[in-house]
């Protein structure tokens, strides 16, 4: 679906995504790398559970909504990579805060 | 901890950067709030990281940007990147988040220049995975190289369609289509309304090359594409659209969307900036008067987020702002703005010249505006269809917040940034009245997702 023009010259940097150990370049968004990772969808939707990937990639949508370190519901495309990130698909409905 | 400066910036696209540069150089104290994490907006976005191979397949517009954010970043201006805003007071007061901390910042003087954004394009199987907009993939590309794989096709008008699609195939992407929703004829018709500048000429000469070298480069061109829609189940496998009378679908492993781009009116409108509706581009934008002043007295605005007018224009209103902000600091007397003001003027008086033909030959069209079909997803954030929202009108939903309580179009994480466009259109075109009629949602803080945590941090 996506792939990178050029091997993450410089620096990489190591995240899990759902589990899998992947090679990104540092500096990128969550977003870009988890597309160049091949990835079918970053999330589910709260009302139908529909499949969606980021549509933006501008911080306008928020179709990217991802769980990043623990924090569900964050801007995979505002949100740089950095080693040992975990990164989690978000999943329907954010649990309600108290 | 609050900062309080002379000039406070909410953007770093050229309008933040040229009007913080020129500041400083006045002898204001100057801060920029980025939202990303360097200098450049959308337009020049990944400017300073780029990668060489990259850069020199993204065209000569694009290397422009390296000037205005070199000036920055020699200037004194303070720049504080990942800053997410999240409130802005009348009185200038700014709230935003950085890396998990809620901080605020207060301009004596406050620039919102937070451009502009894709138009929201609903027709059918938009919210799919592998559907995206074309200026989303761009920044992929500029931010990333990270490009589409397999077979891509873009579709819509505007400038940035044709410059993603040469983009795109320049870095050996193969792109099977085209398609525009601008008939051929409008361009010939466009030229023939040419405004007299040389300098409009030019732009249209470039853009007619931009196509031809599409076109050699193998990738089919459609001229006046209807009925665009996106198929498949989890995810796109084709597109189908009408053009010249007969239905055609394409199988795509990537569809690229772009219609124009908006002003991003988020902020200005929590504010309580009067807006106006621009009929020739169908969006609305805050009402300014000729330094980017509006009706809040400590609040100017600049670049695409007042109207669009393209980078070169964003980085002049940008240095006009500026310019007006010294002069209410008193540090310059007015003969001396108005003085310096001249030759800027008279540059942006050049850029804008193309505007209308622009406005005339990429009009967007009306069923992307208004979308007919009934499945067709308005709002991504709560899957609010055209029929659910067309029900709730005839039931007497009278304006877009009443329309929101009945159908909670408009109420999920983007508030309203990707429905609020459609759903004054739907209204307006049910209701027989004009869209300034029909108005906007209420857009109230925070508009960005706060954690209590980012909250709890500000009164450290
Ligand atoms: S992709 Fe649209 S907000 Fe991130």
């Amino acid at each position: 679906m996506f792939r990178r023009l050029h091997e993450p010259d410089g620096q990489s940097v190591s995240i899990d995504f759902e589990g899998e150990i992947i090679n990104v370049a540092a500096g990128e968004t969550v977003a870009a790398a988890v597309l160049a990772a091949g990835a079918e969808h970053s999330r589910t939707t709260p009302v139908t559970g529909a499949t969606r990937l980021p549509f933006c990639m501008m911080g306008a949508c928020f179709d990217c909504l991802m769980e990043i370190d623990g924090i569900p519901n964050r801007q995979a495309c505002m949100v740089r990579v950095e080693n040992g990130m975990k990164v989690r698909r978000q999943e329907g409905k954010r649990r309600l805060e108290a | 901890m609050s900062d309080t400066v002379d000039f406070l910036i909410i953007g770093g696209g050229p309008a933040g950067l040229a009007a913080a540069t020129l500041a400083d150089e006045l002898g204001l104290s100057t801060l920029v709030l980025d939202e990303q994490s360097e200098p450049g907006g959308q337009i020049y976005r990944g400017i300073e990281t780029v990668h060489p191979k990259t850069l020199s397949l993204l065209g000569e517009d694009y290397g422009q940007g390296a000037e205005i954010a070199q000036a920055f970043r020699k200037s004194g201006a303070a720049y504080k990147p990942d800053a997410s805003v999240w409130r802005v007071d009348e009185d200038g007061m700014v709230a935003y988040s950085h890396n998990g901390k809620g901080a605020t910042a207060k301009g004596r003087r406050l620039l919102i220049a937070t451009g502009a954004m894709e138009r929201p394009v609903p027709i059918p199987g938009w919210t799919l995975p592998g559907v995206m907009t074309a200026g989303g993939a761009q920044v992929l590309l500029k931010s990333a190289g990270v490009v589409p794989s397999g077979r891509v096709v873009v579709a819509g008008c505007g400038p940035l369609a044709l410059l993603v699609t040469q983009q795109l195939v320049t870095a050996g992407v193969n792109v099977a289509a085209l398609l525009e929703t601008t008939r051929i004829g409008d361009y010939f018709s466009a030229a023939r309304h040419l405004p007299k500048a040389l300098r409009a000429r030019n732009y249209l000469s470039k853009g007619m090359k931009m196509r031809r070298s599409i076109r050699a480069a193998g990738v089919a061109i459609h001229s006046g594409v209807e009925k665009l829609a996106a198929i498949g189940d989890n995810r796109v496998q084709s597109v189908s659209f009408q053009s010249g009378g007969s239905q055609s679908e394409i199988p795509v492993d990537s569809l690229l969307l772009h219609f124009g781009v908006a002003p991003n009116t988020q902020i200005t409108r929590q504010v309580g900036c009067d807006h106006e509706w621009y009929e020739a581009q169908r969006y609305w934008r805050p009402i300014r008067n000729e330094w980017g002043a509006t009706n809040c007295d400590a609040i100017a605005v600049a670049g695409d987020g007042g109207g669009i007018d393209g980078a070169v224009a964003a980085a002049l209103t940008g240095r006009l702002a500026a310019l007006d902000a010294a002069h209410r600091h008193g540090v310059i007397d007015s003969v001396e703005r108005d003085r310096r003001a001249t030759p800027i003027r008279a540059e942006l008086g050049i850029h804008s010249a193309i505007r209308p033909l622009l406005d005339a030959l990429f009009t967007p069209p009306r069923d992307i505006c208004a979308p007919k079909d009934n499945e067709t997803i308005v709002c991504r954030c709560e899957e609010v269809s055209v029929s659910d929202l067309r029900e709730a009108i005839t039931l007497g939903a009278m304006g877009p917040n009443q329309l929101k309580s009945f159908t909670r179009c408009g109420m999920g994480p983007c508030q309203g940034r990707m429905c609020g466009l459609t759903v004054a259109e739907l209204i307006a075109e049910a209701n027989g009245e004009p869209v300034e009629n029909v108005g906007y949602y209420r857009i109230r803080p925070p508009i960005k997702p706060v954690t209590l945590g980012e909250l709890a941090s500000m009164s450290d």
